[in-house]
């Protein structure tokens, strides 16, 4: 009864179907907005900035918060926090995108592959897909930064590596279901070859879900760039990343809790902020999904 | 359903021979081998190198290695640490406990803290709850563990001094008191991003099991909102969750390994990151292989455990 009753209340603000998409929207544009913002901070920060991010300073060392130009302190060898954090968001974000852009390109190409020529290799491709899906992700990609050399290059390919595989799922199923329509037959009826079939009349159809799933990759390519740097076996200092800016921060917690605090929160806003924009995506692409 | 099990089982065992397959190439296609740790050893010759590699047989074809190592997985022959000689599958099992313990507090956690969300988001829905609801597990999903891990210890160790900021029972104690005091902040840590998941699951399931007939029949033989809720939807939402609990398990045994690191928690992932330290190359493939097949094991427990509930697959 309680849920009749709760029909019969007078509708609140928030209960407006209008409002309710603005609402996700809102969130999406917000997530947008701080991108941008972040992207324009990293990219034009420093240079406002009165101190090199490697400039060492040992009188200036643990200087906390506020503490002149040291808008957000500095950290054990002196060096300005904030400078720094704009640095590393260069290098994290420009990780982060690039992994996504790679392993949504393997991912397609599988997925695509995999689901329009089905049988056997179809069936082989996507055995393989569940095959990496069943490591946890960490665990492979610490075993591939801990031996290869850890440039930036090569973190991004690492990660793009272990993280296609939603996409390629994704595009597989679209791609099967996809393939027995009527346009696919017309096509190839037309005497058109597999691969413009595949490319141009598949494909782009396929668009919508391999942009949300892109926009979600960034969000988890970043945090799993974040997670490798603070073990220490991503990007290495002195270049510095919003992971690897943490990677001390546990011994200076007591007496240097912004060391921590910090770049922490910027990877979640920075991710928060895909994520937003992915489930605006989502919800404007009208693309289904099991859970979440 | 004797056919259902042996389709599962026979999947399991392909998946487990592809994951073999990924493990040994992903860490024999690395520049230098195995041995790679040993070209900078300054007591080591080059000559030395080649011998050890024709001693551990790694001049021999790659599939002909793959199909040895293999054997000897089945076999229990997991290698010995280059670090201390000992067996890798013995130092594994030594903590293995530590690690389950860690993962079965959090995801029990997880499971009761985000069935309530969910259930209350949706007999609630687009209320105000529903919406923080919403946007907290999209922020929760968001939040590196470390971080949560780093701002937990500053909180309630360094300021509140509630709890320890690490290790699994303080040396010379070890009563069961003790064990849970040192497990409330890693599992709690460890749980946050599963809580953001299973609300939002649980929510979408309890909202699809109301609007189903048995649902409108319990209402129209007068039953109490909270009875339906207990006795009709919680049960058939919380089914499929069984499922779900087995597709988490990669996230939560990477979100372990990191709790792990910062809680000095003895378990399987801390010592992943000191076998990398170590370049340690048997302990870390062993570890790898293992987490795997824990994950396709832990799915099929899974799904066989839903085909023993559901009636709908039991009785096909």
């Amino acid at each position: 009864m309680t849920a009749i009753a709760a029909n019969l209340t007078p509708a609140r603000w928030w209960h407006n179907r209008g409002v309710r998409r603005f609402m996700r929207h809102h969130l999406a544009l917000l997530g947008i907005a701080m991108i941008a913002v972040l992207v324009l901070a990293c990219v034009f920060g420093p240079y406002a900035l009165p101190y090199d991010s490697l400039h060492i300073d040992l009188r200036a060392r643990f200087a906390p918060p506020l503490s002149g130009h040291h808008y957000f302190g500095t950290d054990p060898l002196g060096r300005d926090l904030a400078v720094r954090l704009l640095m590393a968001g260069r290098v994290s974000l420009l990780v982060g995108f690039s992994a996504m852009l790679l392993s949504t390109l393997i991912g397609t190409f599988v997925g695509v592959t995999a689901g329009y020529r089905g049988g056997w290799i179809g069936a082989a491709l996507m055995r393989t897909v569940d095959g990496f899906l069943s490591f946890p992700s960490i665990f492979l990609v610490l075993a591939l930064a801990a031996t290869l050399r850890p440039s930036p290059v090569m973190i991004t390919i690492i990660i793009a590596v272990t993280s296609w595989m939603e996409v390629a799922r994704i595009v597989e199923a679209e791609v099967r279901s996809l393939r027995e329509r009527e346009f696919v037959h017309a096509a190839r009826m037309v005497g058109l070859s597999g691969r413009h079939i595949m490319l141009r009349e598949i494909l782009p159809n396929a668009t919508g879900p391999i942009i949300v799933a892109a926009s979600l990759t960034v969000a988890r390519a970043i945090l799993l760039e974040a997670y490798i740097s603070f073990l220490g076996y991503g990007i290495q200092p002195p270049l510095p990343s919003w992971g690897n800016m943490l990677n001390g921060a546990q011994q200076y917690l007591a007496s240097a809790p912004w060391l921590a605090i910090i770049p922490g929160a910027a990877i979640t806003i920075a991710v928060t902020s895909f994520n937003f924009i992915g489930d605006g995506l989502r919800d404007a692409l009208d693309v289904r999904d099991d859970h979440i | 359903m004797s056919g259902f099990l042996l389709n599962r089982f026979s999947q399991s065992i392909v998946l487990l021979v592809i994951v073999s397959m990924i493990g040994f190439t992903v860490l024999n296609f690395m520049p230098g081998g195995p041995l790679a740790q040993f070209g900078l050893d300054p007591g080591m010759t080059q000559k030395d190198i080649e011998r050890l590699a024709e001693q551990l047989g790694l001049n021999r074809p790659l599939w002909i290695q793959y199909f040895d190592w293999a054997w000897r997985l089945v076999q229990g022959d997991w290698g010995h640490s280059f670090r201390d000689g000992a067996p890798v599958l013995a130092v594994i099992g030594r903590h293995l406990f530590a690690t389950l313990l860690l993962m079965g507090t959090s995801t029990s956690l997880a499971i009761a803290i985000g069935s309530w969300i969910g259930i209350r988001s949706a007999t609630h829905r687009y209320s105000l709850f529903d919406y923080c609801a919403t946007v907290g597990a999209m922020v929760a999903l968001s939040v590196p563990t470390f971080w949560f891990g780093l701002i937990g210890i500053y909180i309630f160790t360094l300021k509140l001094g509630w709890v320890p900021a690490g290790n699994m029972y303080t040396i010379g104690d070890g009563s069961v008191l003790d064990y849970l005091h040192h497990l409330i902040l890693p599992s709690l840590v460890l749980s946050l991003v599963h809580v953001a998941i299973w609300s939002r699951y649980m929510r979408t399931a309890t909202l699809d099991a109301l609007s189903q007939d048995f649902v409108k029949t319990a209402r129209a033989k007068g039953l109490s909102e909270r009875r339906i809720l207990l006795k009709h939807v919680v049960g058939n939402a919380l089914l499929p969750m069984i499922t779900l609990a087995g597709v988490q398990l990669p996230s939560i045994l990477t979100g372990a390994l990191v709790t792990e690191t910062i809680f000095t928690w003895p378990g399987m992932g801390r010592l992943f990151l000191d076998s990398l330290g170590y370049s340690d190359y048997p302990m870390v493939m062993g570890l790898l292989i293992f987490s795997a097949i824990l994950v396709v094991l832990g799915n099929l427990v899974a799904d066989v455990l839903v085909a023993f509930v559901d009636p709908r697959i039991r009785l096909s």
